[in-house]
């Protein structure tokens, strides 16, 4: 198996041309939310009771002004446009190598990245409002991408030995799945956490209306995204980790254990199941169950960066000199 | 799971009037205790404790993964590693206080769901609850006029919810007739199902962990081994494994291939095997990575390979050429540089003790007098050895490893370096005493591992539960309606007031919006025509007061 070197470099081009256009989107987005409820400033100024008047929250883009809601969709275009340029580094990876191109963790990484922004623009197609929080997925996109580009890149090559069997297909494929929808709903939990720290503030007097974060959905709206996605993506997840087990009973010679991905793994499943009982439970319920998701993020992040650069496990396939 | 837990009743509010007898205060407390035991916080703190249990587990080197990594953890921190290791710390996930974590959480567990269960199968059998007395009061509600009459009316609606597969109950009230109806039992299930498998896996796990074993060996080509304890090299069994209960399964290594891609990835491993009963003929089978052998309740293994250089030794004293071979074991699988030791204490009565500590390239280039490994391929194979005579202390009673020289033997002065080279293949090392090492060739190698573990078939099928479970859990609503008719204002027609609960799935205005649109659909193609329609008629949603 030869690696087609030319496709191989269109692949690391179009790697570049979807930071770019990320970047692009980010800016968009900024520009929908800082020149979004101006007007709507505006009159709550004239109205007399203004400051009785309960917390704004925008409703989408009807009630916005035209030019505004411009940029909202230019960010939406550059997303998806981004989404396929970036679909394409993952294509002619695969092209070049002649495999599925989720054989080392520039390229896992790359994958989840993707599964984020597409799940987050099919939301935000679905229910404009949530373009809001275009600005808070899209830059920490583009953060993971040029981290990514810089620190995890691998020279497209073949697969090891160990890695070359159809459970590639599925335990990874739905390890990025789950990975990608539970980034969407960490943002989300974090988001909703801002939002509700900024009421808080500007309830006790500290803080004042008009900031980026009064612009966001109201905060029940994020909330109930950060548990739709996460209960999406709990079941995905729960299938990866047994798919994975099936996996390491052929290639290892057990399907359980406790390697540190493996563990960490079932850390991230614990905490989820953690979030989703959260989320019904008095006491917990908002704030507390929030807190839950960011730190499943968390997990998750730490699973994929500390477990296969600096532990030393059966997972690694990191590729990172 | 996204199913709050049924409300507890609260803890009995007034004191007895008389002192309660022991015993009663006993059940009391233990009821109290149950309680909070069995609450959904409590599973919350467990899940978590359950989290963090597990984090040293991955942070520090751990017995069950590699007891090399352990004692150079010993090594590197003599005062620490003791007091780890007295808190269980290399071995969390059979220490006590894991056990104790997740054992409390499945009796929260078992606690929560089996009354759960109970109060599921008697929902079953039980119709829809009554319908609650302001029906606006609920999450979606709606009022639909009709020009029906309540009877009838209360037949369309029916009709329509039990097409969609809702389970419905009408009633006769003081305040008149209504309608309960419910769907999506099937998302309680699933609940249960999720929470009951999880204890089947773990108890599946317990089994499997009771009555399994495996054992490793390294086998070279040509070479082979029987199923039993004495003949492997490292082995674990579970505490109800008895010595005679292993299957009887020998193999044999026939042939082992290694191959590369142009830029030295490692494409594939096999070993041609041959495995029966002992004495047995034996059937052939190739394994490898990802494809082990598959016997009934055993599985064969191929997890590693290395070389396992030949040398003649030949003694100054006249005896035959001595063949010896020892396999080395690989230190970097990039290049398959391999380290080892050749020990042979008995070479004859009036000769020294005689080891050489070894290096070996399967594609050796020497710079500065090094010996380095550059391709993992035999394509130029050599070894650089240091020969030691003296006192090997093999039968001090001390292990020692056999891949390696007792350094201790050498710091003592028992054992002394007499000579060092890097040897192709044919050459000769020659000690001063005259005992000659010649490098004659090598072998390959195959790292075998043997398993048993009865339990994971079933652990495979509860994890499928676990997930068929959950899907139910998290995808299925349920689903009530109710619906009560009442005399339209002007008369001559009927107001239904339709309203909706929701567990799960979210969304559900939408969906309430949808039925009652079809709702008022079917109603009007019911209804008598009627000439003039009066105002507010058929119109959507108009604002119906309720009794």
């Amino acid at each position: 198996m030869t690696v087609d070197t030319t496709l191989a470099e269109l692949s690391d081009a179009l790697f570049s041309v979807s930071v770019g256009l990320y970047s692009l989107a980010v800016v968009a987005f900024c520009a929908q939310l800082a020149f979004g409820r101006r007007p709507a400033a505006a009159r709550e100024l004239v109205g007399a009771g203004a400051a009785a008047e309960p917390p704004a929250a925008p409703e989408g883009p009807a009630a916005e002004p035209p030019a505004v809601r411009r940029y909202g969709i230019a960010a939406m275009v550059l997303t998806v446009l981004g989404a396929l340029t970036h679909a394409g580094v993952l294509l002619f990876r695969g092209l070049a190598t002649d495999r599925l191109p989720w054989g080392n963790m520039y390229e896992f990484a790359t994958a989840v990245v993707l599964v984020a922004v597409v799940s987050f623009a099919v939301l935000a197609v679905r229910r404009p409002v949530l373009r809001h929080l275009g600005v808070f997925v899209m830059a920490p996109v583009v953060l993971a991408m040029v981290a990514i580009g810089l620190f995890l890149y691998a020279e497209a090559g073949p697969l090891v030995a160990a890695l070359r069997s159809s459970w590639l297909a599925v335990h990874v494929t739905t390890a990025i799945l789950g990975f990608g929808i539970f980034f969407v709903s960490g943002i989300a939990s974090v988001m909703y956490l801002l939002r509700l720290r900024h009421d808080a503030r500007v309830a006790e007097g500290t803080a004042e209306r008009g900031s980026l974060l009064d612009r966001l959905p109201a905060p029940a709206a994020i909330d109930r995204l950060a548990h739709r996605t996460a209960v999406f993506g709990f079941p995905i997840w729960t299938f990866a980790v047994i798919a994975g087990a099936i996996w390491a009973e052929s290639a290892w010679g057990r399907f359980w254990g406790w390697d540190p991905k493996e563990t960490w793994a079932f850390i991230a499943w614990v905490v989820y199941a953690a979030y989703l009982h959260a989320r019904t439970t008095a006491g917990w319920r908002g704030k507390g169950a929030a807190w839950v998701n960011v730190v499943g993020l968390g997990v998750m992040v730490f699973n994929l960066l500390y477990v296969n650069m600096v532990s030393t496990g059966l997972h690694s396939y990191a590729g990172v000199e | 799971m996204t199913v709050t837990a049924p409300p507890r009743e609260a803890a009995a509010p007034s004191p007895p009037p008389a002192r309660p007898s022991a015993g009663r205060r006993a059940w009391n407390l233990w009821v109290r205790w149950w309680r909070r035991l069995t609450a959904m916080r409590t599973a919350i703190i467990l899940l978590f404790l359950l989290a963090l249990a597990a984090i040293p587990g991955s942070l520090l080197p751990q017995r069950s993964l590699s007891q090399t990594n352990v004692a150079r953890y010993f090594a590197d921190h003599p005062t620490l590693a003791p007091v780890l290791d007295r808190l269980y710390l290399f071995d969390v996930f059979s220490s006590p206080w894991f056990a104790a974590v997740y054992l409390l959480l499945f009796i929260s567990l078992v606690g929560c769901v089996l009354p759960r269960a109970a109060e599921h199968f008697r929902a079953l059998r039980t119709p829809p609850p009554p319908a609650p007395r302001n029906l606006l009061r609920l999450p979606d509600s709606a009022g639909l006029q009709t020009r029906l009459d309540d009877a009838a009316a209360l037949d369309v609606v029916e009709e329509e919810l039990r097409v969609r597969r809702f389970r419905v109950v009408r009633r006769q009230t003081a305040a008149g007739p209504e309608l309960s109806a419910e769907k999506g039992y099937l998302k309680e299930a699933g609940n249960l199902v999720f929470h009951l498998s999880l204890v089947a896996l773990l108890l599946a796990l317990a089994g499997g962990k009771l009555w399994g074993y495996e054992g490793s060996v390294l086998v070279v080509e040509g070479g082979g081994f029987c199923n039993s304890f004495q003949n492997y090299d490292t082995y674990s069994a579970g505490p109800l494994v008895e010595g005679n209960d292993l299957s009887p399964l020998c193999v044999d290594l026939e042939d082992f291939q290694a191959e590369y891609e142009e830029n030295l990835t490692a494409s594939s491993f096999t070993a041609d095997i041959r495995y029966g009963g002992p004495g047995e003929e034996g059937t052939p089978q190739t394994i490898g990575v990802n494809d082990p052998l598959r016997t009934e309740g055993d599985r064969v293994y191929l997890t590693g390979h290395g070389y396992a250089p030949r040398f003649t030794v030949t003694t100054p004293d006249g005896q035959p050429p001595l063949d010896v071979s020892a396999p080395f074991l690989p230190t970097n699988p990039s290049t398959m540089a391999s380290e080892g030791a050749v020990k042979l204490p008995d070479l004859g009565a009036d000769q020294p003790q005689l080891a050489l500590q070894g290096f070996f390239a399967p594609t050796g280039v020497v710079q500065g007098g090094i010996l380095t490994s550059i391709d993992p391929r035999p394509l130029e194979p050599q070894v650089a050895l240091i020969a030691y005579q003296g006192y090997l202390g093999l039968d001090t009673g001390r292990p020692q490893s056999v891949y390696a020289i007792d350094q201790e033997q050498i710091a003592r002065g028992a054992l002394n370096e007499v000579g060092s080279a890097n040897l192709a293949l044919g050459e000769t090392l020659t000690l001063p005493d005259g005992t000659a090492i010649t490098f004659t060739g090598y072998d390959e190698f195959a790292a075998l591992q043997l398993s048993h573990d009865p339990g994971q078939v079933w652990v495979l099928g509860a994890a499928i539960a676990v997930l068929v479970g959950l899907l139910g859990m998290l995808l299925l609503r349920r689903e009530r309606v109710f619906a009560r008719p009442t005399a339209a204002p002007g008369g001559g027609g009927t107001v239904l007031t339709v309203g909706s609960l929701t567990r799960g799935g979210g969304e559900g205005g939408e969906r309430f919006a949808g039925l009652a649109d079809e709702l008022r659909a079917a109603l009007s193609a019911r209804a008598p025509a009627r000439p003039t329609p009066p105002a507010g008629g058929v119109s959507p949603d108009p604002e119906v007061p309720t009794p």
